[in-house]
C-alpha cells in the first residue's frame, strides 16, 4: 500500500497528532506554524480524495486491515468528500487569520493550547465526514464538540464562559440522544456499519424501537446543528468566542452536523422511511421556515454584529432544513449546495468581523460608524459577504436560493417560495443597517489613528470573498458535485 | 420479552435518564447541573450494557464447554463512551472553576443577572484574570 491509499485516515490523523505536539511545544509561533502545516496537508489530502471519489466512486478504507463488519470502516462518498473539502479548506484560511487575531485576544501562554484545541475540533469534524461507522461518528462528534467548548471559553469577554457552559450542557444532551439512537439501531440490527444498517433497517422499520431511535437521532443531531427551536446555545457561543473560532465554527461545525443529518436520514434510514413513512419532511419544512423568519427578525434588532450574524446563521440553517424537507432531488441539491455556499459567506463575514475586532476592539453596530472610509477593504468584504447572504447575483447566495426556490416551485409550494423571499428581504434589512453605519455614519474623533487590517487577515478574508463570487459565476463544480451527491442520496442511481 | 419484569433493566435506565435530565433542567447550581448531566449519560451506558446480555450466556471469555456467550461489543463501545463522559465532566468542571473566578458565583441566576448588566455596559468584563499575561 502506498501513502495514497491511506489518505482517508491521514486526513484525520494529521490534525489529531499535531494537537498534542502543539501542547508539548507550548510556544505560540511554532504551535501556529504546526497547525497551519497540518491543516494545509489535510487540505491537500481532501482535494485528492474528492478527485478520486469524483472519478472512481466511493472509497472504502479498513482501519487496521480489519474487514468491515468487525473493524471500523472509513467510507468516503461524494457527499463526504465534498463536506470534508469545505472543512479542510476553511481550516488553513482560519489558521492564517488566527496568527494576529489570537495574539490580541488570548493570553500568550494559552495560545499553544488554543491551537491544539482548534486542531482537535478540525480532526473531529474531518472524522465525521470520512467515517462509515455510526458509533465512530458519535465519538468524532464528541471530540469536535468537547474541543469547541474549550475554544469558545477562550473568548476574552467573561460571557464566553457562560456561553460555553450552556453549549456544553445542550451539546452533551444532543450527543447522548444520538448515542441512544445508535443504541436502538444496534439493538434491532446488530451492526454499526452504515451500509449494513441501511440494508437491515427496512426489514425492522415497522418496530417502535427503530422509530424511537429515529426520533432520538433526529432531535440529537438537531441540537448539534442548531435547528430552530434547538438553537438557543448558538447566538451567545458565536458572539463571545474568539473571532477566529467563530469564523471556523460558523463555517464548518453546523455544516458537518447537517451532513450527519443527511447521512442518517437519507442513507441509513432511507428516503422512504425518513421523509415519507415518518412525517419528518413536513416537520423539517415548518421548522426550517419558522427558523428563517424568526431568526432573521431577531437578527434585525441586534446591536452586536457578531450576534446578529449568529442569528442569521440559524436562519441559514433553516434554508438547508427546508431543502431537505422538500424531499426532492432539487431540494436536497439546494441543501447540500447551501452547506457549501453558507460556509463561504459566513466564513468571509466572520473573518472580516474578526479584522474589525482586531482594529477597534469591538463589534457593536455603533462602533461601525464611518468604518467604510477607515477600513475600506474589510468593509468591502463585509458588503460582498452581506450581498451573498441576501442572495444577490452573481454571488453564491443567489445560486443556492435559486435552487431552493426552484425546488419549492417544482411542487407548487409558492407560499414557501414567498417566505424564502421574505427571509432574503429581512437579510437585506440587517445587512443594510451595517452598511448604513459603516458608510453613512460619522466616525468618532479618534478616526485618524485607525488603519486597515493587517495583510495576514485581509488575504484569507478576500480569498473567501473571491470564492463567493467565483462559485457564484462558475457553478459547474459546486452545483455539479452537490447534485450528483443528492442523486446518490435520494437513491435514484442506486 | 413480555411484561414488566423482563424489561426491568430498561425501566431502570429510563428512570435514571429522566432523573438526570430533570436535575439538568431544574437545578440552578452549575455543579449540580453537571451531576445531573453525568447521571443522564450514565443511564445510557447501562442501557447499552444491559442490551449486550444474551439469555443464558456466559461472560465473553473463551472457555471449553461454554457455547453461549453474552455480546461483548456493547461493553467495548461503552468503554469509549465512558471516556467521552469523563472528558465532558472534566471540561464542564474546568469551565465552572473559571466561571467562579470571573463571576464569583456558580448560581445560574447570579450569572444571568451579571450578564444582563454586562449587556447594558459599554466595555466587556475580561474573562482572564491579572495573572494571565495579556498583550
Amino acid at each position: 500500500m502506498t501513502l495514497l491509499d491511506h489518505l482517508p485516515v491521514l486526513v484525520v490523523l494529521l490534525p489529531l497528532f499535531a494537537a498534542p505536539l502543539c501542547v508539548l511545544i507550548d510556544r505560540a509561533r511554532p504551535a501556529w506554524l504546526l497547525s497551519l502545516i497540518a491543516s494545509l496537508l489535510s487540505l491537500a489530502a481532501a482535494i485528492t480524495l474528492l478527485m478520486q471519489v469524483s472519478s472512481s466512486g466511493a472509497i472504502r478504507y479498513q482501519l487496521g486491515g480489519w474487514a468491515a463488519p468487525w473493524g471500523i470502516e472509513y467510507r468516503i462518498d461524494l457527499l463526504g468528500a465534498y463536506v470534508l473539502l469545505i472543512v479542510s479548506a476553511i481550516a488553513p484560511l482560519v489558521m492564517v487569520f488566527a496568527l494576529r487575531s489570537v495574539e490580541k485576544e488570548i493570553p500568550r501562554q494559552r495560545i499553544a493550547r488554543f491551537y491544539a484545541a482548534m486542531l482537535l475540533v478540525f480532526a473531529g469534524l474531518a472524522g465525521i465526514t470520512v467515517t462509515g461507522d455510526a458509533f465512530n461518528l458519535f465519538v468524532f462528534l464528541e471530540i469536535s464538540s468537547l474541543a469547541s467548548y474549550a475554544v469558545i471559553s477562550m473568548g476574552s469577554d467573561r460571557r464566553a464562559l457562560n456561553a460555553a457552559f450552556q453549549y456544553l450542557v445542550m451539546g452533551t444532551i444532543g450527543a447522548t440522544f444520538i448515542l441512544i439512537g445508535i443504541g436502538f439501531l444496534y439493538m434491532m440490527t446488530g451492526t454499526l456499519n452504515m451500509i449494513d444498517l441501511a440494508e437491515r433497517l427496512p426489514a425492522v422499520s415497522e418496530t417502535r424501537t427503530v422509530r424511537a431511535g429515529f426520533a432520538f437521532l433526529t432531535v440529537g443531531i438537531g441540537l448539534k446543528l442548531a435547528l430552530f427551536p434547538l438553537h438557543l446555545w448558538l447566538p451567545n457561543a458565536y458572539a463571545y468566542a474568539p473571532s477566529a473560532v467563530t469564523a471556523f465554527l460558523a463555517a464548518t461545525a453546523t455544516k458537518v452536523a447537517v451532513y450527519a443529518l443527511l447521512r442518517f436520514l437519507l442513507e441509513i434510514f432511507g428516503v422512504q422511511f425518513s421523509l415519507q413513512a415518518m412525517p419528518l419532511d413536513l416537520i423539517l419544512m415548518v421548522l426550517g421556515l419558522a427558523g428563517i423568519v424568526s431568526a432573521s427578525l431577531v437578527a434585525v434588532f441586534q446591536q452586536n454584529v457578531k450576534r446578529m450574524l449568529a442569528y442569521s446563521s440559524v436562519a441559514q440553517i433553516g434554508y438547508m432544513m427546508l431543502g431537505i424537507g422538500l424531499a426532492s432531488t432539487t431540494g436536497v441539491t439546494a441543501a447540500i449546495l447551501h452547506v457549501f455556499n453558507h460556509a463561504l459567506m459566513k466564513g468571509a463575514l466572520f473573518l472580516a468581523l474578526g479584522a474589525v475586532a482586531y482594529r477597534i476592539g469591538s463589534v457593536t453596530l455603533r462602533d461601525f460608524a464611518g468604518l467604510g472610509r477607515r477600513m475600506p477593504w474589510t468593509m468591502a468584504a463585509i458588503v460582498i459577504g452581506g450581498l451573498s447572504l441576501i442572495g444577490v447575483p452573481p454571488t453564491v447566495g443567489f445560486v443556492s436560493k435559486w435552487y431552493l426556490v426552484l425546488g419549492t416551485l417544482e411542487q407548487g409550494l409558492w407560499p414557501v417560495a414567498l417566505l424564502i423571499l421574505l427571509g432574503s428581504l429581512l437579510a437585506l434589512i440587517y445587512v443594510w443597517r451595517l452598511v448604513e453605519a459603516a458608510y453613512f455614519g460619522q466616525p468618532p474623533s479618534d478616526a485618524a489613528t485607525l488603519q486597515e487590517a493587517p495583510l495576514s487577515m485581509l488575504i484569507p478574508v478576500w480569498i473567501l470573498v473571491g470564492a463567493n463570487i467565483y462559485f457564484g459565476v462558475y457553478t459547474e463544480v459546486s452545483v455539479g458535485v452537490a447534485s450528483r451527491a443528492a442523486i446518490q442520496l435520494m437513491g435514484i442511481e442506486g | 420479552m413480555s411484561g414488566l419484569p423482563g424489561l426491568y433493566n430498561y425501566w431502570i435506565a429510563v428512570f435514571l435518564m429522566m432523573a438526570g435530565f430533570y436535575v439538568v433542567i431544574s437545578q440552578g447550581n452549575l455543579v449540580k447541573k453537571l451531576v445531573g448531566l453525568a447521571l443522564f449519560q450514565t443511564s445510557v451506558f447501562i442501557l447499552y450494557i444491559s442490551l449486550g446480555k444474551v439469555a443464558g450466556g456466559s461472560a465473553p471469555i473463551f472457555d471449553a464447554g461454554v457455547t453461549v456467550y453474552s455480546n461483548p461489543l456493547p461493553h467495548v463501545l461503552i468503554l469509549t463512551a465512558i471516556v467521552v463522559g469523563l472528558a465532558t465532566t472534566a471540561v464542564g468542571l474546568a469551565l465552572i472553576v473559571r466561571i467562579q473566578e470571573a463571576y464569583g458565583s456558580v448560581e445560574e441566576e447570579d450569572i444571568h443577572a451579571q450578564d444582563l448588566i454586562d449587556d447594558e455596559r459599554e466595555t466587556p468584563t475580561q474573562a482572564f484574570g491579572p495573572e494571565d499575561d495579556r498583550q
